[in-house]
Formats: structure tokens, C-alpha cells, sequence
């Protein structure tokens, strides 16, 4: 035998090498199989949703009637039925409102979910949706987080006593103490803003009501937590074993956001009922940037003591956390969850902290890659920032003064978080060096004397991973807490078996949404067992009716490498150690001295002595009476793991709500061109310590990944919503995502390792920290580079413009200003001039007449006269590819005879709807009239989502040929004066 | 031009991958609706319905198209390519796809047919293309997981294996 035997086989474990995926081939050749692609049962029926045009509005009827004789159609269900056939989905706050996942009287966002239709296919389905007739009454929306909270505020829930789904105080330490000694304040408001992780794939279920069982099965692309399937259960009435969730083997990305579809899938399990058959329901993008999900935007105010050192030595903050139109649980979960880490990696000792869970006319919130991190280290890291041009410091230095030592570890935070290991320093050191910062620093010498802004921005994050389950009992009062009774802990279930041919398989609750969890794991058992990790199977489609799973189960939190990688080794080795038994009765020699390697079993002292692993392991299936006494039969380790470091909440609402706890150190270079106001990222460096490494390219890929999105959060990715809550980002065109072109450099470090001592493998999460460090990194080199305090992101060119020629005079007056009250939000206006070579009075009458002017409004072919100046007509109207059929109403007011009037209007049809003034008057001239017109128009709706950077110019173009039709009208009328003509082009030579 | 009745369904015969496919399609049906529902093919992925994210790239005769932006009815008689007539001979990775594995270029992979019918096609055109000149083709393909870098490090090493490949068979 190899005498190198085993020096080889140590050097073969598979964990910390860049294991190629086990997932990739399938994906590869066209074999993936997402929720999409599962066949359905025949007579499965196709949903679409029909959704708010309005942010707020109360639905004062709705007509589903010809909807539901469409040819095709099986069923139309609204908000009255899903009051009938569930209760009000839970929260974790204790809130009256009420959430149907329908809207129930009255909308609340653009794109709220109003009625489903149900038919043969998609394609009926959204036809026969447009045949259902609401009638709203539009309300005041609330669309600033700060103007919603106020006691003046309409109410978005009129069951609720203001909008604040609630408020929380917590103090940490003694910070009015520290407040009263200290040196200096710095005190500063930071606004971050609304935007998400959009997957490629949408949302998708197929949901199916069980009449045998009064149950539901339901496929879907939910990632969990699982915590949601009693929110489920409970919201259907049902028993928690009748709901039956099960997940594709593949899903295109999550980023935390498909969380946000579990309201769907009650919605749709109702649908099935009513259907009388399964139905299926594929999120359009649309739908998915309007109404899936999106990260809190939060508005902070931070005061933080600081000696004139440039040590903090107590915090302020005061959130106002927009959670959208309705708390869809676990929310306000992200802000909770990162309440430990408030302090960020620093060794601040007292904090006060108020949250305001503030509902607005937006979307829902839900949860998006970092859950809670990107807003809260916007704050910290802005204050580094802030402070080094305070005290006239370097930022670094300043970050460093304020850094915990590595002396500390296990570091209890003020806010309860318990820091498991780490080197802040070194990491920063490494960073810098590997980094190469002299290099960054030349290039902002050298392109500052080329006059050219270029700024430098730091960053530091803790990345916590693996949560508490325990941490959302902080939100209640310490007495709601004990009556509810303790929560804490995270389960995590791996299954490890050994079939009668001595295959091994395993089976996780992990979820995976394309991150190489199989791969992962195959490693960690395979290292175990001797064997090869493509020998792995693995499979990861939860059924919850047949695999173990617990609340904790799915993808979020950075949950894998702690907890399921934890829960793999401690399966393993059971397995391990199962074999290790029976193969050392076998060899007869002790269990402690059997090694596994290259599929075989043997005595470390004499290799030759072993056995093959596939027979020890068939020996478990094929003759129990072999085992040793007492060894039950099989092979199938089932581990469920939860660490106790997650403990459950003091009085105090102080809890350690993650596990492990990571680092990241950026820096960058963002160059801002003196012409274009082009901002360009030069080079981007990533330092992180994520403990023990298991798969390093996996690795990377997180790190690249999240720091695309934390860089679409800088500079590209925005929920736009107008004072009036209409919705301006509901394509790609609309909302940004980086794409290949526009990614900088990135420089990834991996520091020296500081493994988690809490996790088995030391291993901690790595999927989220440039969700976290990037956005304010970037923020801080603009910061440096334009010399100003406020940066509110995402950072365009137009918003550097705005910052550099803030002092320019503004643009000259308008010649014309219209006598108009302005239409609240951010309305379209315009106005302009045209020359008609007719009288006023003659103008006047052609305007007057309904049959004249229906030929010059676009799309109109009938104007009826409803009463004295009120007219109704149908135009048919189309804003770059959107076209439609819309109601329309329009009244003339403040007539002065045959010089000016003010024509009122709105348009509603199923693509959206829009209400505008305009202002006409008439200058009488010796060639005929000038007609000077202006106009305001609001728009909501879909044309607004997806049309929105079209629609000043189609309102202008609309505008401009109602006039020009006017003016030609009489041009025609009169026929060429060719002595005019003649005159003209005289004039024109001269 | 030939007229399709409305809300009828009309016999459609294509090519797809090399083989002669026959499937029936209402004339507002969709190319990527079809090669998914009515073909069977579910290869090619569907991320946004208005032709930005990429994810639905197939190459129709050839050039490299949005699936979500064509009809079904147009294809009649014409040769469709997706994901799935990416494979070597004997069915298992071909070479862009082989590099796509080896760089870990993909992650959930549901962008990723669109990456590598988009790269089959402008490799095709230009077998020696620069980093930047890569990053521009894709600017019309959308990946939320990976951040890019692999991806364009997997389609360099595809162009350099291609290139190796058609010397050698020149020799």
C-alpha cells in the first residue's frame, strides 16, 4: 500500500478548494427546472391580477360580471371573497391593520392587487381582467415617510389610530450621561433610498385546493423563511399539516425579495377554491417592480457624541422606516434584525435608538439582500465620513480610532449582538496593502490637477449571518414578550444517508436560489466519508409535507455556511461514526483509530487492514443482525442544529440576533467628470473575513454579486414615486441594473481568517456584505470628491449637476405664467404659442362645438355633450408602445368670452389614469389670433410605470397636435391665400 | 405575406436546433411563450417581456433575437437555435458552456441562456474579442447574481478554445 497514504488523503479534503458546482450542468444545457417549467395538470388555470392604477383610493364598486363571461374564464375573485374564505394575514406587530393580499375597499399603492381572473390561459386571463369595472374614489397618497407619521396625516388604515404601525425606544448603556460629558456633537439627517434586488425570474405558484382534505398543495418558488407557512396556514384557516409547500429544484434568484410572495400564494390557494381547479400564477416584471417587494427607505436622524480625537462615544438615531402600504410578516423585520450591530464594528458604548415604523402609498416593504444593513451602516458610515471633515482627519484614521480591538472577541455589543471572532485591524491593514490605497491616492492626485473631481470613500461592515428567531420578539414590550413565551434559537435540518449500495445522499431545507449550496454540501460529507464530492447526491427541493424543516428553514439571512453547513458536518459525522463502528468490529480494531479515504475504511495503523465503504455501509441495509448490539439498522442521519449562543431576549429587548459575525473593509476611487458629470468607480477594493472559506470561487461569486447590486444601489436602482404615489419605475428601461459595461473593477481580498468558534466549520455568511459596504462607500468617495455633506443615492449625473451648479441663477422666467392652481406631485407642464389665421370669435365658437372638437382630440371620434361645458368621450391613445382605450371627461370653466377659458379634465382606462388643466387664451392680431395655452397633467397607473420617461414628450406631442389640428383646421377651411404665400416667402428671402 | 386568422390556431414548421419541429400558435402568441408551452422547451427563460434583460436571446437564422419580442407565427420555416442545441455531438457540455462551468459564470442560471446564445452568436462574428468589446455585447443581458467578472472571463476562454480548435482543424 502507499506509505503516503495519509499525508495524500489530508490534502484532498475538498472544503476550502474551488470545487466546481454540481448545479451547473443541467442549468447549463437548458435542463434547469424552475417553477415555470413544471408541467401542470390539464384543466390547470392561468391567473392575472388586476391591479390599482391609484396610490390611494376607496373602490366604491367593482364590476366583475362580463370579466366572468369572457369565453375561458373560470372564476374572478376579489378582495369580498378573500374576507370570506381567510382571516387577515399576521404580523409580527400587533396592529390593527388588515392585509387580504386583495385590496378590501380601498387601494393603498399603484399596482395593489385588486382581482384575479382565472381562465384557459394567460392571455384570457389578462384580457378578461381588463373587462372588470372599479370605480375609485382617488384619495390624498402619503408618499414621505415623515409627513405620513404626522399626527395631521389622513389615515392610510383608517382602523389604525395614526400611520405608524409602531414605535419603538430602545437605551443601551447610559447615553444621556455620555450625551452631558461630551465634548462635541455631530448631528445629521440621512435619507436612503427605496429600491430591491429585481431577480430574473419573478414570482410563480401553482396552487391547488384539496376538497378530500379541505387542504392546499402548493409549488412555488418561495424561499422561506418557513416561518411564513403558519402565517399561511393560519390566514386559510387551516391546519398547518394541510398546507403543503413545495419548492422547484430551481429558482432564479431571490436576493431575499421572494420572501414577499407568500401573500400570492394565499391569494392563490383562494383562487383555486373558487376555480374549482389548480391555478397557476406567473408574476410579470410589471407587477414584480411595482408591487413584489422593496427594501424599507428609511429616514435617519444620527447624533453622535465624539471627542475632539475623533472617538464616538454615544449614539442618537432616530428612523423613520417606510414600511409601504401594509406589514407583510416578518416585517419590520430588517430593522430588528440589525439592531445589534448598530454600532457597526465600533466600540461605542451607549446608544439611544428610536424607530418609527411608518406606513406610506408605496409598496409594501419586504426583504431585500443585507435585510436592514444597507440603511444602517448608510448612517455609520456616513458619521466616519462626516467626522474626519469635521475634525480635519483622515477617514481611515478615524475609523481605526473607533474600531473594536481584537483583543475583545467575544465582543458583547451594546445592543445585545454577540461578536463570535474577528481582527478588525488586520483586516483594514490587509486591505490597504493588497489593496494597493497609495496607488488610489496617486490617481486622485493626478486626476485632481487634471480638474477633474475625484474622491476616495471608506467603509466598514459587520456582516452578521445565521438569524435568531428570537430577535423579532424585540419589537414587543417586555410583558407582550413573556405572554407570547420565549422565542430564540434557529433550526437547521440536514439528512445525511447511506443506500444499500453505498451511495451517499443528501437532503437539506436550504433552498437554494443559485448559490452552490449543493456543491457546498457535497463537500463537507464527502470530506467526511472518504469520498469524492461528485460521488454526492444532493437534493434540495423541500416538500414540507415529507422533509424535516423548522420555522428558521429556507434562504435568507446568509443562513447556509453557519447553520446548514453546521448541521452537514454534524450529520456526516454521525455517519462517520456509525461506519467507523461497524467497520471496527469488522477490522477488530478501535473506533478511534478508523480513517475514511478514497471509498475505503481502514486502521490508521495498517492500511491494509480495511474494507470497502460501499460494503460497510450495505451491511446496515442488507443484515442488521450483523450491526453491532444495539445499532439500529440503515443509514440516515437526520441533524437538527441550533446553536446556543442564540439565546432569547433580556429585559432590556437586548438579544443576539445573529451567529456569526463577518467584516468587510472597502475602499474606493470614484472619478466624476468636470463636463459630463459621468461618475465613474476607478477601482473597488472588497476586504472581507468570512471565517473558514469552504468553496472560494463560490465565495468570490458572492462577493462579486452582492457588490453589483450595492453598486446598483449607488448609482442606479430607485423606486421613483411622484408626490402623488404614482409609480415611474416599472420596466428595465425605467429602473437601472447594471450591466456588464458599467461594472468597475473589483479587487476582492480575503484577509486572514477569524473562523466562528460558534459554527462547526468556523464558517460565516458571506452573501451580504457589499450590499452593506458598497452603497455608503461610494457615497463617501462622492462626498470627498464633489466637497459637500448631503449624498443622497442613487448618484446620477443630473443629481452631481444639481450639486455643482446649485448657486446658478435660476433659469429665466417663462413668458406666459398661467393662472393655475398646481396640480400637487410631480406633474407634467407645459405650455406654448400657435399663430391661427382666424378670429377669436371664430375660434371660439369651433371650440365650443363638441362635434368640431372631437376631430381635434388625438384618438377621439365622439365627444358627448353631457351637460353645459361637461363633455364625455372615448380616445383612443398610445404613449410609446402602450396603447389603450380610456374614458375621458372634460368640462370648460372660467369662460371669458372669445379670450380665454380653463378646460379641466381626467382619462381612467385599464392602463392607467391621468387628470390635467389647461389654460387657453386667445390674443386677437391683425394676421388673426395667437393662442397661448399651458397645461398641468398627472399621470398614474401602468402608462406612468413603464411610460413614465415618455410621457412629458407624449404630453407634449398630444398637446402639440391638438393645436396644430386647430390651427389647420381653419388653414383648410380657408384654403391657401396664395397672395399670403407669396408675401411669406418674400419675407423669408429678405 | 401570408394572413393568420385571429384567435385561431395556426400549424407552425420550424426548424429548432437542427430538427424539423411542428407546433400551433394563436398569432399573438409569443415566440418565447411557444418554444416554452407549446414546444416544450424550456431552455430559454423569460425575465421581463420587453426585450431588456436578455434572458429570452435565441438566434433565429442566425442573428441573435429577443424571443419575447417575436411571434411564434414568424418563425414558420425559419431555423431557431436556444440553450439546448448549445451541447457537443454526444449531448454533453459544449465549449461555451464548458467554459461558462469551469469559471463558475453562472450561478442561478436562469439569465444564462441568453448569455450563451448572445456569446454562441458574436463569437461568430468576431472570434477574437477584446474584454471591452464583450462587456458591450452583453450590455443586453442582465445577471443579478454574479457581478459579470466571470461570465466575461468564461466568454474570453470559450473565444480562446474556439480559436484553438479551428487552427487546429486548419491543419
Amino acid at each position: 500500500m502507499n506509505t503516503n497514504y495519509q499525508a495524500k488523503k489530508h490534502t484532498e479534503k475538498s472544503i476550502g478548494t474551488s470545487v466546481l458546482r454540481q448545479e451547473n450542468h443541467a442549468l447549463l444545457l437548458g435542463r434547469g427546472t424552475f417553477v415555470d417549467d413544471i408541467p401542470v395538470k390539464q384543466g390547470t388555470a392561468h391567473a392575472a391580477i388586476l391591479r390599482s392604477p391609484h396610490a390611494h383610493a376607496i373602490i366604491k364598486s367593482i364590476e366583475t360580471h362580463e370579466s366572468k363571461n369572457q369565453d375561458g374564464v373560470f372564476a374572478v375573485i376579489t378582495g369580498r371573497d378573500m374576507v370570506v374564505h381567510t382571516d387577515s394575514m399576521k404580523t409580527p406587530v400587533d396592529t390593527p391593520m388588515k392585509h387580504y393580499g386583495l385590496a378590501v375597499d380601498r387601494v393603498r399603492f399603484v399596482g395593489e392587487p385588486v382581482a384575479v381572473v382565472c381562465a384557459k390561459n394567460r392571455y384570457l386571463a389578462e384580457n378578461a381582467a381588463e373587462k372588470i369595472q372599479i370605480e375609485y374614489e382617488v384619495l390624498k397618497a402619503l408618499v414621505d415617510p415623515i409627513e405620513s407619521a404626522s399626527d395631521e396625516a389622513p389615515l392610510i388604515h383608517p382602523e389604525m389610530s395614526s400611520n405608524l404601525y409602531s414605535t419603538h425606544h430602545f437605551k443601551h448603556g447610559d447615553p444621556d450621561t455620555a450625551f452631558d460629558k461630551t465634548d462635541d456633537v455631530i448631528d445629521f439627517i440621512i435619507e436612503y433610498p427605496r429600491n430591491s434586488i429585481p431577480p430574473i425570474e419573478c414570482f410563480g405558484c401553482v396552487a391547488e385546493y384539496l376538497p378530500e382534505t379541505g387542504g392546499y398543495d402548493v409549488i412555488s418558488n418561495f424561499p422561506g423563511p418557513f416561518g411564513m407557512q403558519p402565517v399561511m396556514a393560519w390566514a386559510l384557516r387551516v391546519a398547518g399539516n394541510k398546507l403543503r409547500l413545495r419548492t422547484p429544484p430551481n429558482c432564479g434568484g431571490n436576493f431575499g425579495t421572494k420572501l414577499c410572495m407568500f401573500p400570492h400564494i394565499v391569494v392563490m390557494c383562494v383562487a383555486s377554491k373558487l376555480a374549482g381547479r389548480p391555478v397557476k400564477w406567473l408574476e410579470d416584471r410589471l407587477e414584480n417592480l411595482a408591487a413584489a417587494n422593496s427594501a424599507q427607505n428609511r429616514i435617519t436622524r444620527v447624533i453622535a457624541a465624539h471627542k475632539n480625537s475623533g472617538e464616538v462615544t454615544a449614539l442618537k438615531m432616530e428612523h423613520w422606516d417606510d414600511n409601504g402600504a401594509y406589514l407583510r410578516a416578518p416585517m419590520p423585520g430588517p430593522i430588528f434584525r440589525m439592531h445589534g450591530t448598530t454600532t457597526n464594528g465600533y466600540k461605542v458604548q451607549h446608544l439611544d435608538v428610536k424607530m418609527n415604523i411608518v406606513a406610506t402609498n408605496k409598496c409594501p416593504s419586504g426583504a431585500v439582500r443585507g435585510f436592514g444593513g444597507p440603511q444602517l451602516y448608510f448612517a455609520t458610515e456616513r458619521l466616519m465620513q462626516k467626522l474626519s471633515v469635521k475634525l480635519e482627519l483622515d477617514p481611515l484614521e478615524v475609523i481605526k480610532k473607533n474600531l473594536i480591538s481584537a483583543d475583545s472577541f467575544p465582543y458583547r455589543t451594546p445592543a445585545g449582538a454577540l461578536y463570535d471572532s474577528g481582527n478588525f485591524q488586520r483586516c483594514l491593514e490587509e486591505g490597504v496593502e493588497k489593496g494597493n490605497l497609495l496607488d488610489l491616492k496617486r490617481n486622485q492626485e493626478s486626476a485632481r490637477k487634471a480638474g477633474k473631481y475625484y474622491g476616495i470613500g471608506y467603509s466598514t461592515a459587520v456582516e452578521p449571518s445565521q438569524s435568531n428567531m428570537g430577535y423579532i420578539t424585540i419589537l414587543k414590550s417586555e410583558s407582550e414578550r413573556k405572554k407570547a413565551g420565549p422565542k430564540d434559537g434557529a433550526v437547521s435540518y440536514v439528512t445525511v444517508s447511506v443506500d444499500s449500495s453505498g451511495s451517499v445522499s443528501v437532503v437539506s431545507e436550504s433552498v437554494p436560489q443559485g448559490q452552490g449550496h449543493a456543491t457546498v454540501l457535497a463537500q463537507i460529507v464527502s470530506d467526511q466519508l472518504g469520498l469524492k464530492p461528485e460521488e454526492i447526491a444532493v437534493n434540495l427541493e423541500l416538500d414540507t409535507a415529507k422533509d424535516a424543516w423548522s420555522i428558521a428553514s429556507g434562504n435568507y439571512s446568509s443562513r447556509f455556511a453557519p447553520a446548514i453547513g453546521s448541521a452537514a458536518y454534524a450529520a456526516a459525522v454521525r455517519v462517520r461514526e456509525k461506519l467507523a463502528s461497524i467497520a471496527s468490529s469488522k477490522l477488530n480494531v478501535p473506533i478511534s483509530s478508523i480513517e475514511f479515504a478514497e471509498g475505503k475504511i481502514y486502521s490508521k495503523e495498517n492500511p491494509d487492514n480495511f474494507t470497502k465503504f460501499y460494503r460497510t455501509a450495505a451491511l446496515a441495509h442488507w443484515s442488521p443482525g450483523s450491526l453491532p448490539d444495539g445499532m439500529e439498522p440503515g443509514i440516515r442521519e437526520r441533524v437538527a442544529w441550533s446553536a446556543p449562543e442564540l439565546d432569547s431576549s433580556n429585559s432590556l429587548g437586548e438579544i443576539n440576533s445573529e451567529l456569526a459575525y463577518g467584516f468587510a473593509f472597502d475602499f474606493c476611487g470614484v472619478e466624476i467628470d468636470p463636463i459630463t458629470y459621468e461618475i465613474r468607480v476607478d477601482r473597488y477594493i472588497s476586504a472581507h473575513d468570512c471565517g473558514t472559506i469552504l468553496n472560494p470561487a463560490i465565495v468570490d461569486g458572492q462577493v462579486s454579486g452582492s457588490f453589483a447590486a450595492g453598486l446598483g444601489a449607488a448609482l442606479y436602482e430607485e423606486f421613483v414615486y411622484d408626490k402623488d404615489g404614482a409609480f415611474f419605475s416599472g420596466s428595465f428601461a425605467d429602473y437601472l441594473v447594471a450591466t456588464a459595461p458599467e461594472m468597475p473593477k473589483l479587487d476582492i481580498i480575503h484577509c486572514t481568517p477569524s473562523p466562528s468558534p460558534y459554527t462547526l466549520l468556523g464558517a460565516k455568511g458571506i452573501g451580504e456584505g457589499n450590499t452593506y459596504s458598497t452603497p455608503v462607500c461610494i457615497a463617501n468617495a462622492l462626498a470627498d470628491a464633489l466637497a459637500v455633506e448631503d449624498i443622497v443615492l442613487p448618484m446620477s449625473p443630473s443629481k452631481v449637476a444639481d450639486i455643482l451648479l446649485e448657486d446658478e441663477p435660476p433659469p429665466p422666467k417663462q413668458e406666459m405664467q398661467s393662472n393655475l392652481e398646481p396640480i400637487s406631485g410631480q406633474s407634467l407642464t407645459g405650455q406654448g404659442s400657435t399663430s391661427i389665421e382666424a378670429s377669436p370669435k371664430k375660434i371660439w365658437e369651433f371650440v365650443l362645438d363638441p362635434k368640431k372638437l372631437a376631430n381635434l382630440i388625438p384618438g377621439c371620434n365622439e365627444l358627448k355633450l353631457v351637460s353645459e361645458n361637461n363633455y364625455s368621450a372615448v380616445v383612443n391613445l398610445g404613449v410609446g408602445p402602450i396603447r389603450g382605450i380610456f374614458d375621458a371627461k372634460v368640462s370648460l370653466t372660467d369662460l371669458i368670452e372669445h379670450s380665454e377659458m380653463t378646460l379641466k379634465g381626467g382619462l381612467t382606462g385599464t392602463l392607467g389614469s391621468g387628470s390635467g388643466v389647461g389654460f387657453i387664451k386667445l390674443e386677437n392680431t391683425p394676421s388673426g389670433t395667437i393662442l397661448h395655452y399651458s397645461y398641468e397633467v398627472t399621470v398614474s397607473g401602468k402608462v406612468a410605470s413603464i411610460g413614465g420617461r415618455m410621457l412629458r414628450s407624449a404630453a407634449k406631442i398630444l398637446i402639440g397636435q391638438f393645436f396644430n389640428n386647430l390651427g389647420s383646421n381653419f388653414r383648410e377651411k380657408n384654403g391657401i391665400n396664395f397672395w399670403k404665400w407669396l408675401k411669406k416667402i418674400v419675407s423669408l428671402k429678405k | 405575406m401570408k394572413l393568420f386568422k385571429q384567435s385561431a390556431k395556426h400549424s407552425i414548421k420550424f426548424f429548432l436546433n437542427g430538427n424539423q419541429v411542428e407546433g400551433f400558435a394563436e398569432p399573438n402568441l409569443l415566440l418565447s411563450d411557444f418554444l416554452r408551452k407549446e414546444i416544450g422547451a424550456t431552455g430559454t427563460h423569460v425575465g421581463c417581456e420587453h426585450g431588456i434583460c436578455g434572458a429570452c436571446t435565441v438566434k433565429l437564422d442566425g442573428e441573435a433575437i429577443r424571443a419575447c419580442l417575436c411571434l411564434a407565427i414568424q418563425v414558420e420555416g425559419r431555423d431557431v437555435v436556444t440553450i439546448e442545441g448549445l451541447a457537443d455531438t454526444e449531448g454533453s457540455l459544449g465549449i461555451i458552456q464548458k467554459a461558462f462551468h469551469e469559471n463558475f459564470a453562472l450561478q442561478c442560471g436562469f439569465c444564462t441562456p441568453g448569455f450563451l446564445t448572445t456569446l454562441d452568436h458574436y463569437l461568430k462574428i468576431n472570434p477574437t474579442p477584446t474584454e471591452k468589446e464583450l462587456r458591450e455585447v452583453y450590455s443586453g443581458n442582465m445577471c443579478r447574481c454574479t457581478g459579470y467578472d466571470e461570465i466575461i472571463r468564461a466568454s474570453l476562454e470559450a473565444a480562446n478554445e474556439l480559436l484553438k480548435i479551428k487552427t487546429l482543424n486548419l491543419k
